[in-house]
């Protein structure tokens, strides 16, 4: 299906068109595969173009699934448990399972991934410090701070400047997918030109058929999409009128593109209902439960970068209850996320990535008007990483007794990007290409303003 | 039930009307971009060669010609009526003329009906709203990140902004309140201007200034240049109050900074190089809106007029409109000259320059060149084709169908609250958001760059006019629409409703003959026919560009 060597979806701002932000695009590899190399070429691919030090690491990971629990997830409740905090702290969730790799504890309600701990691994010292739901998501997605007049990247866009058309990739399904629905400002691309955004299927894959935004149209057939194209051909009067007008040359390369997706097989890969009955009832007959199983499909075809938008995690009030609910679908869907990449020998080249934007407050707001909720909680939180090169089967860090703050190890979250970066082999030192010709680096060098913990090395 | 059924009569007038002038009214369609049709629309068009030279009709015109002329261009021809009612509509009022609108235009014989139709677009309430949408995007109005207005300050920026556009506020007096004033940013709106800047740093607002009131981008500017400048803005406080998220903002002389009482020297030094002496308990934010706003400010009259042209003709005469720099000269120096004595001598009455330009013949130009030399498109020979901005588009498609749309922000806002007519080009927050504004290039609002507007066509977009769910629906489902389908009438009918209706001119005899073939190979269903016929149009480049 990816035998189309111009198979640029949503990738606006084609060469040669004066782009907004002041670029022409051309890539780097553009540059050399037209033999531009000399000095010229040089420049321009410099400029234009990511850099590719020599210093770039080997890739081991292929593709990024990352699972974006929006709201920000109790730590305490999930993969942080403190049972002997008492009940200010824990509630009615206070008799954590044993996971199958030693000393390693979780939450009750974790207890397929419980049986896959020897899969991931486990941060439980995350911190930024911030409290609020825009700034902490953008910390966490871009390992910046906010506020010195940049807005950076998401770890989604540079995957997808690094790893997608740029980089070779050929796939007619864009290079960075949110299911479903977009996270907003902080999942996007920052100062990088819009192309790197990510592409959100909307529709539901609980549902037969997945709607796919644009790709999968109910109720019209493949005959009546030709037709109609024809249709609107023979109507284009502005169209024959202005004879090579590069905009609405541009505009028509777009709906080839548009068109190859809605009419040839490459949207195939969102339609689950081949998948065996049992293995989509494992996953879930979730909306994440399917979304998990969607993302495989994507990974196996070779998407670089999937996003797992799940939302409702921002659990003031009816914590508890939410939690009986979100958990056992977390619990179903990643767990057999994991098993599954692993059969198919796809979890050594593909990175697994859950986090919030913060953990919630350790101590149980049982007072009104939270009547036993849980508020935002920057200090320490958790994430959970897999695959790609990360080892599993261990703990990094520590909260105190209380999960209230870091006691071992901080990681910082430009710390967990920056491994994720080397593990996709992609340069952290090297520079992203800015609109004003600023020199940004891909991650920022340690200083007093930017805090980091250092790499992850030992799950590296 | 009694105004359904007036609602009802009056459409079936409205249609019998449509239907019999459509028999002896023969629009007239003396455009160069359509072929003529031949029997119904006589008298028929006149081969674009044989037309006349365009002539200069105002100085503006003069200014133009004669540079085209010293380069060899030849300008593109006038555009037709039906061009002209669309393209200053979605110019003026970001709004598409409904169908009646189009049709009594075009179908006026009235020597000055151009100039009358933009009086009447200048006082529309749209105006306020598409140009207060146009200025929150420079203004970087936005309640969260990284901007942090938040909700309801942004609501009272929004207000005031549109408020001053809509009373036609001078523009020097606009400015001025927003450098110099003082107070609550709920109550006193325009000290927004401070607040809406990712940092506070005097250094970064005084950046801010010069992008917007200056068209220039200080951080290429030398250290020292930039730093006297930010002197201005180092006396500036934000103090918080008891209300949640209200702010004042005000000048406070004994902050140390630059400019404290207690330094020895009061002074700094403007952009342009000259000394500026202040005194003690002076605002020097005032010292520096009366340099800035001073009619002989080499910046000031020269950033508006240009940025005004570009947002008209697509195009700055300097280019970018906000990278005014010695090594980025004008492409018509003469022109921004005369437009800047003019807006001088109006007093800063920026309607003037609107009517000025809205009324020339170079604005009046067709998008069809009659050259492919690049320098046409520099020195204006003729109207560039342009994506519509995502606002515009989308409120078009509303229009169309009769159909609206759901906004929301990320954050849970007292604001968000929308009725649903609500037009998107009045969308106060840049934070209140579709995923369509998104995926059409809406301004992030992040930096006050007009290039955070991003009007590419991508495939994304593409994909989703072509074959979503939410663009069929709109067809599908959309009353109006439904309405316009269901008329009585034959296919000639039915394409005269949608086309006007959709791309604001009559269909030619060609296109209906296009049209009633797809009828017939569908055996005639007229529902299919008519959810096709809008579906094409919507998608066809007359609809997604201006021109």
């Amino acid at each position: 299906m990816e035998n189309n060597t111009d198979a640029r979806l949503l990738n606006p701002n084609k060469a040669g068109q004066i782009q907004p932000k002041g670029r022409t695009t051309i890539s780097r590899r553009e540059a050399l595969q037209r033999g531009l190399f000399g000095a010229a070429g040089l420049l321009m691919a410099d400029r234009l173009a990511p850099q590719t030090h020599a210093a770039a690491p080997k890739a081991k990971a292929k593709s990024v699934i990352q699972i974006w629990m929006w709201g920000g997830p109790s730590h305490i409740d999930t993969f942080d448990p403190k049972p002997d905090a008492g009940n200010a702290y824990c509630g009615q969730l206070n008799k954590p399972i044993k996971a199958n790799v030693d000393g390693v504890m979780i939450s009750e309600l974790l207890p397929l991934l419980a049986k896959q701990a020897d899969k991931y691994s486990i941060i439980r010292s995350m911190t930024h410090g911030v409290r609020a739901h825009e700034t902490a998501s953008y910390m966490v997605q871009t390992g910046r701070k906010s506020g010195d007049g940049q807005v950076y990247p998401s770890v989604g866009a540079v995957v997808s400047l690094f790893k997608g058309y740029d980089a070779g990739y050929k796939g007619l399904i864009p290079p960075y997918i949110v299911l479903t629905t977009p996270q907003g400002r902080f999942s996007e691309a920052g100062f990088l030109d819009s192309r790197y955004k990510p592409f959100a299927t909307g529709g539901d894959p609980r549902r037969t058929p997945f709607v796919v935004e644009g790709v999968v149209a109910r109720g019209i057939t493949e005959k009546r999409q030709k037709d109609r194209r024809e249709f609107l051909h023979k109507l284009n009067t502005l169209g024959q009128t202005i004879k090579g007008n590069p905009q609405l040359a541009e505009l028509q390369k777009c709906e080839k593109q548009a068109y190859d997706l809605i009419l040839g097989d490459a949207g195939k890969v969102f339609d689950v209902s081949g998948e065996k009955k049992e293995l989509r009832e494992q996953y879930g007959l979730t909306t994440f439960g399917q979304s998990c199983l969607v993302a495989r499909r994507l990974v196996e075809r070779g998407v670089p970068y999937i996003t797992i938008n799940s939302k409702g995690w921002d659990t003031h009030k009816q914590h508890f209850q939410a939690m009986r609910r979100k958990l056992p679908e977390l619990d179903k869907g990643l767990s057999t996320l994991l098993q599954d990449l692993s059969d198919r020998g796809l979890l050594d080249s593909t990175i697994v990535w859950l986090s919030g934007e913060f953990g919630r407050t350790p101590k149980v707001l049982w007072e009104a008007p939270w009547n036993g909720g849980r508020g935002h909680w920057g200090k320490v939180f958790s994430a959970v990483v897999a695959g790609g090169g990360f080892k599993g089967g261990h703990v990094v860090g520590a909260s105190d007794a209380k999960a209230e703050t870091v006691k071992d190890r901080p990681v910082y979250p430009v710390d967990l990007i920056g491994s994720m970066y080397e593990l996709l082999g992609i340069d952290t030192e090297g520079k992203l290409p800015h609109p004003q010709g600023l020199n940004v680096r891909v991650t920022p060098a340690t200083s007093d303003d930017v805090k980091a913990g250092g790499r992850l090395k030992e799950i590296m | 039930m009694r105004i359904k059924a007036i609602l009802l009569f009056l459409f079936a007038v409205f249609f019998l009307s449509l239907v019999s002038s459509g028999d002896q009214g023969k629009p007239k369609l003396a455009s160069v971009s359509i072929k003529p049709a031949v029997k119904e629309s006589a008298p028929s068009q006149t081969p674009p060669s044989s037309l006349p030279d365009v002539k200069a009709k105002n100085k503006i015109d003069e200014f133009v010609l004669a540079k085209l002329k010293e380069l060899g261009i030849p300008p593109a021809r006038l555009c037709s009526d039906h061009e002209f009612i669309r393209r200053v509509y979605l110019d003026v009022i970001g709004t598409l003329p409904t169908a009646q609108e189009a049709r009594t235009f075009i179908l006026d014989k009235g020597p000055n009906k151009h100039s009358t139709l933009i009086e009447h677009l200048l006082e529309r309430q749209e105006f306020a709203d598409y140009w207060a949408m146009k200025w929150s995007d420079l203004l970087r109005v936005k309640a969260e990140f990284p901007i942090n207005l938040w909700p309801n300050a942004v609501q009272a920026y929004h207000r005031w902004i549109r408020t001053s556009i809509k009373k036609n506020l001078p523009y020097d007096r606009f400015v001025r309140e927003l450098l110099v004033s003082s107070g609550s940013n709920f109550r006193v709106p325009q000290v927004n201007f401070y607040r809406a800047i990712q940092s506070k740093e005097p250094e970064a607002i005084a950046q801010a200034v010069a992008l917007t009131f200056m068209g220039v981008r200080a951080e290429n500017w030398e250290k020292d240049r930039l730093s006297d400048m930010a002197a201005f803005f180092s006396q500036i406080v934000y103090k918080s109050t008891g209300e949640w998220k209200e702010e004042i903002v005000c000048f406070d002389p004994n902050k140390a900074g630059a400019l404290s009482t207690e330094s020895v020297a009061l002074s700094t030094i403007f952009p342009d190089g000259t000394r500026a002496r202040l005194s003690h308990g002076q605002d020097p934010r005032e010292v520096f809106a009366d340099w800035l706003i001073a009619p002989k400010n080499p910046w000031f009259t020269r950033n508006i007029v240009n940025r005004i042209w570009s947002w008209l003709l697509g195009r700055g005469i300097i280019h970018e409109p906000d990278d005014i720099r010695p090594d980025n000269p004008p492409s018509n120096p003469e022109l921004l000259a005369f437009l800047e004595k003019e807006l001088i001598g109006a007093h800063y009455d920026l309607k003037h320059l609107y009517r000025l330009i809205l009324n020339s013949n170079t604005y009046r130009l067709s998008s069809v060149p009659r050259t492919n030399k690049p320098a046409g498109q520099a020195n204006f020979s003729y109207y560039p084709l342009r994506q519509l901005e995502a606002e515009v588009l989308i409120d078009a498609l509303n229009q169309i169908t009769g159909t609206t749309e759901k906004y929301s922000s990320a954050i849970p806002e007292p604001f968000t609250f929308i009725p649903a007519e609500q037009r998107s080009i009045a969308l106060a927050d840049g934070s209140i958001t579709s995923s369509f504004l998104e995926m059409f290039g809406r301004s992030s609002r992040d930096t006050g760059l007009e290039s955070e507007r991003n009007n590419s066509p991508t495939s994304a977009q593409r994909l989703h006019l072509l074959n979503s769910s939410h663009i069929q629906r709109k067809i599908e489902q959309g009353r109006k629409l439904r309405n316009l389908m269901q008329a009585k009438g034959n296919m000639r009918q039915l394409a005269t409703r949608f086309y006007l209706t959709i791309l604001s001119r009559f269909p030619t005899n060609e296109e209906v003959k296009i049209v009633e073939a797809y009828s017939k190979s569908n055996r005639g269903n007229k529902r299919i026919v008519a959810v096709d016929l809008a579906w094409a149009l919507i998608n066809s480049a007359e609809f997604l560009y201006r021109h």
